[in-house]
């Protein structure tokens, strides 16, 4: 479940501690600074864009505002999620823009010091390595840290 | 109250709450260079604008203060209190006088001579030669002398002039400054009579950040939203207990959606603020007499708008001074008075506010507009002939299209028509122009009130819907079983058969890549995008609707068929199409830009390099299409079968006083079959004759493309005329028939001219071969010089070189020089052909061509090898 981000907390840092949204992306666990994470939304009505890059999956209605939905299997790389398999939204803010990351699950808010979080591993695939910022070894597996900021500015679009 | 001063009051009653508690400030800390700098840039301000206000006693006190407040920044004079406290009692003053101002709208009469004396007092311990300190004392000794902000020599004709009685709400500029210093000699309100009760202007206004009136604005078009989807809730069930509580939510939410919209809505005359000045400025540069009238200053505009247009009315303004309005000598002469007036309008229209900038000056010249435009190949001579005067003002608004026969420092600044034009499409607007020559040309601009809502039509392609603002759509034309045979296919691009014209299509679904639905009837949309117009094909059309305008995701921005998206009733986001962008995208409307489009000759699918002949399109006695080119044909005729005399086995017809041999188009055909019996008549030289043919369908615009030669005799080959295969005819085949069935042996199969036609483009090879041909020339072809000088050097006979310019390998060029210096081809006429206009004709002369001959102007080209294969040019004379 996702506890409300508090800002506040992570930014005291009495012990520099810092909570991760995580989520599953096919088998894999991912992690998204809690801070940045606006909220997390059940599957929405998404219209679709003609013509618009294969990751956009199209905008959807936040209470009037408009949101980009970005498909992360796509923009990672994965395949397809099968029909009827409904995306998880969690919702970001980037500049004055928001935008939602679709994900297969979501998971409970992790929270770590930042002193367990480890370097990204230089096996990792370009294209995850890009936007990964670090990872966090959990029973359950390795949990990557993505950074929003990249997933939504594809360093080629950047330079 | 006028709106300038009721602004300056606003802004001068912040800007004094901070003066009086900056000067206090001062007196404690003496040194403080910011404050000292901030305090005379305030002053500084009101004198400035009040100086422009005709405000004449303020600005005396304003000026007098800054002159000292400026010695004390430059620290000429050092801060103590009775400076301060003259200072200070400056500022009292300019006070009084703005709370008079307030009341009255016009300066409080006082004296101030003796406050301005105590500050020149402080002026005379500075330096006394400091020039700003000289021009106060000069001010002030004449008082009650209304400075001139802007020093204008005796002869400078009037910026603006006074509105006349007609025109009573005329724009607020030349009023204000014309008005208050009049008003200025009424008895002054005594300061004790000031009403407490009454809230001051500035209490009133209160500025606000753009930013959260755009904000309350979204807010607002989101409740619209959500009251709209209560309603769709709620419908159908009148019962309901929420009935009446919606219908109050309803009312309250129009009620504030209006109001929040009139915080972004300024007067007009906002953006003309500027004009007198400009207006003034460009006559006094160029010598001339203009006034400018302007009304409907008051009529409101969203803020966003009002700054899209400010720049395209400034730029037309400037061009109707510049090149519009003559010189007096010029007026005089054309028996118009001396000064020239621009006139500038607002009013409302139909939920649009239309602006006209007219002026009563020299108008258009229709006819340069049209060479310019044939010059420039955005048409053809002939399609230009034809084109309506309001068809060829759009002109003016293509890309780098200017008729100015000089460039002066004025208009000459590279800002076309193009961009006005494109800016104001860009908030939605139209733009069109009229003009009479010698009376003057007006602009209409026709733009919505504001951007944020807007009407839209919501249609569907695919499963998905779209908007489209309606501002763009000028019809809807249903395509159901009955007039799908309209829409055709040329080369894969579709056309739809409207009225007069051929109207480009594209699909939607196309454009955007969405599966089509298979549905009964489609519709098209038909866009306005400058002054082209193309259809959008959808699947459905749904409605029209009042649409929020939201701002479009970065990630998508890129995408040209979007301008924005926006949020419907039942909550899904969907896309406002740009129809301009998707006319970019497809390049739809530049399938009929060439032929000057609305002419009524009809446009086939080709790209916009390439040309188009005029063709008749016609059957004889079977389904097949034939056609001819125009060029070609004298006249079109309808022969009354009983006129027909037959002879032999051949037919005869009275015309003209005399006969006319007929032959059949085909020999299916049953030449005095029915009544009527249309015929098409070609002279060649004295002879005419007639082609008996079954019917004469149309007149059509296609590219000529043989696209399979034929053996058949009288047959040129075959050809894709508007989407058909089409038989083209060759007319020499029939001129011979005739000529050899009436004329006998008077006249033998006459030896046809050899034309050697070089050209590296084969699409033109193709368009004037077979012309050539059809005009009973032999033609060979040659892809560039060097294939021509083969065949000549093979020894092949050509009677008449038609030669391109620019080519591969040889040039046109070379290729005369060569052929001129072998004494074996010197007698050859060598003809140009140019897309370039007269520069190379200097060099080709020399080079050794004859004559020079527009690429695309069919007529001449045949008449001039004609000319020269019947020896025109024999001996190389040149014609200059």
């Amino acid at each position: 479940m996702i506890y409300p981000a508090d800002p506040e907390r992570v930014r005291r840092g009495d012990a520099p501690r810092s909570g991760y949204v995580s989520f599953r992306l096919a088998d894999q666990w991912l992690g998204l600074p809690v801070v940045l994470a606006q909220e997390v939304l059940a599957p929405q009505r998404i219209s679709p864009i003609p013509l618009a890059p294969a990751d956009v999956a199209g905008f959807l209605n936040l209470r009037g505002q408009i949101v980009t939905a970005v498909d992360l299997r796509i923009r990672l790389g994965l395949p397809l999620r099968g029909e009827g398999e409904g995306a998880m939204n969690i919702v970001v803010r980037d500049g004055e823009e928001l935008f939602s990351f679709l994900v297969d699950e979501v998971g409970d808010v992790v929270e770590v010091g930042t002193d367990q979080i480890g370097e990204v591993p230089a096996t990792l695939d370009e294209q995850w390595k890009a936007c990964c910022q670090g990872v966090i070894r959990l029973e359950r597996g390795l949990l990557l840290i993505m950074d929003p900021a990249r997933l939504l500015n594809p360093v080629e679009a950047a330079a | 109250m006028d709106d300038l001063l009721r602004d300056f009051l606003t802004e001068s009653a912040e800007n004094l709450v901070r003066l009086d508690r900056e000067i206090v400030e001062l007196e404690q800390t003496p040194d403080d260079r910011e404050l000292l700098k901030s305090i005379f840039r305030t002053i500084h301000t009101i004198k400035g604008t009040c100086g422009f206000l005709g405000l004449e006693r303020l600005e005396a006190v304003a000026h007098a203060a800054e002159n000292v407040l400026g010695l004390l920044r430059d620290g000429t004079i050092q801060v103590q209190s009775a400076v301060v406290s003259d200072v200070l009692a400056a500022v009292d003053v300019v006070k009084e006088i703005l709370d008079g101002l307030e009341r009255s709208d016009a300066e409080p009469q006082g004296d101030d001579s003796a406050l301005v004396a105590r500050l020149q007092r402080w002026l005379g311990d500075g330096d006394d030669d400091d020039p700003a300190a000289l021009e106060a004392l000069f001010l002030n000794a004449r008082p009650g002398a209304r400075p001139t902000p802007i020093p204008a020599p005796a002869t400078a004709p009037e910026p603006s002039p006074e509105p006349r009685p007609a025109e009573a709400q005329a724009s607020s500029v030349p009023q204000a400054s014309a008005e208050a210093p009049s008003a200025a000699g009424k008895p002054a309100a005594e300061p004790g009579e000031r009403s407490e009760s009454r809230a001051s202007v500035a209490d009133a206004s209160l500025r606000i950040g753009v930013s959260i009136l755009d904000l309350l604005m979204n807010l607002a078009g989101e409740l619209v939203l959500t009251r709209n989807q209560l309603s769709q809730l709620a419908q159908g069930d009148d019962d309901s207990r929420y009935h009446l509580p919606l219908q109050h939510l309803n009312r309250v939410t129009s009620d504030l959606q209006e109001a929040v919209m009139r915080t972004r809505m300024q007067p007009v005359g906002n953006a003309w603020g500027k004009l007198p000045r400009l207006v003034r400025d460009l006559a006094q540069a160029s010598g001339k007499q203009i006034d400018l009238v302007m009304t409907g200053a008051e009529t409101e505009l969203d803020r966003q708008i009002l700054q899209a247009i400010q720049d395209p009315l400034t730029h037309m303004v400037r061009n109707s001074g510049d090149h519009g309005i003559e010189a007096a000598a010029v007026r005089r002469a054309a028996g118009k008075p001396e000064r020239g007036t621009i006139r500038l309008d607002a009013y409302h229209e139909g939920g649009h506010i239309v602006i006209e900038i007219r002026d009563d000056g020299k108008g258009l010249d229709v006819d340069a507009i049209r060479r310019k435009a044939v010059e420039r190949e955005l048409v053809r001579p002939e399609a230009a002939a034809a084109l309506s005067d309001a068809q060829v003002f759009r002109f003016i608004f293509e890309p780098g299209f200017s008729t100015a026969e000089k460039i002066t420092n004025v208009s000459g600044r590279g800002v076309g028509m193009d961009v006005v034009r494109s800016n104001i499409e860009r908030i939605g607007g139209t733009i069109e122009l009229s003009s009479t020559r010698g009376k003057g040309s007006t602009f209409r601009i026709k733009i919505p009130l504001t951007l944020a809502i807007l009407s839209a039509l919501i249609v569907g392609s695919g499963d998905q819907s779209f908007a489209i603002p309606q501002i763009g759509v000028v019809e809807l034309v249903r395509v159901g079983e009955e007039n799908r045979v309209l829409i055709e296919d040329v080369n894969g691009t579709l056309f739809y058969r409207l009225r007069e014209t051929l109207l480009p299509l594209v699909r939607l679904c196309d454009v955007l890549r969405v599966p089509h639905r298979e549905s009964e009837g489609e519709s098209i949309v038909v866009c306005q995008v400058g002054a082209h117009r193309f259809g959008l094909v959808v699947d459905e059309i749904f409605d029209t609707h009042e649409i929020v305008v939201k701002p479009i995701g970065r990630m998508v921005k890129e995408i040209p068929c979007y301008s924005g998206t926006t949020i419907l009733g039942d909550g899904r986001v969907i896309m406002i199409l740009d129809a301009p962008g998707i006319a970019t995208l497809t390049g739809v409307t530049e399938q009929s830009e060439r032929a000057g489009d609305q002419s009524g000759a009809g446009i086939a699918g080709l790209s916009s390099d390439e040309d188009r002949v005029p063709l008749v399109v016609f059957t004889a006695g079977g389904e097949t299409p034939r056609a001819v080119p125009l060029a070609l044909v004298s006249r079109l005729e309808k022969f009354p079968t009983s006129s027909i005399e037959a002879a032999d086995g051949r037919w005869l017809v009275q015309y003209r006083g005399s006969l006319l041999p007929l032959v059949a188009a085909s020999p299916e055909l049953d030449v005095r079959g029915d009544d009527e019996r249309p015929v098409i008549v070609f002279t060649d030289g004295t002879r005419s004759m007639g082609l008996a043919v079954g019917e004469i369908h149309d007149i059509v615009e296609d590219r000529l493309r043989i696209e399979m030669e034929s053996d058949a005799p009288g047959v040129i080959g075959t050809a894709v005329i508007v989407g058909r295969s089409t038989e083209i005819i060759d007319i020499n085949h029939y001129l011979r028939r005739a000529s050899s069935e009436w004329f006998g042996a008077q006249r033998t199969s006459p030896v046809r001219s050899r034309v050697l036609l070089v050209d590296d483009s084969p699409f033109f090879l193709n368009v004037v071969g077979p012309a050539l041909r059809a005009s009973a020339f032999e033609v060979a072809t040659a892809n560039d010089g060097a294939e021509a000088l083969e065949r000549l050097e093979r020894g092949e006979r050509f009677d008449v070189i038609v030669s391109d310019v620019d080519m591969p390998r040889i040039d046109g060029f070379e290729l005369a020089r060569r052929v001129t210096a072998n004494p074996a081809w010197a007698e050859i006429p060598i003809l140009a052909l140019t897309g370039r206009g007269a520069s190379d004709r200097e060099t080709g002369l020399s080079a050794g061509f004859c004559e020079f001959l527009p690429k695309f102007n069919r007529d001449v080209v045949i008449e001039a090898v004609r000319a020269a294969a019947s020896g025109a040019y024999s001996q190389k004379e040149v014609t200059v």
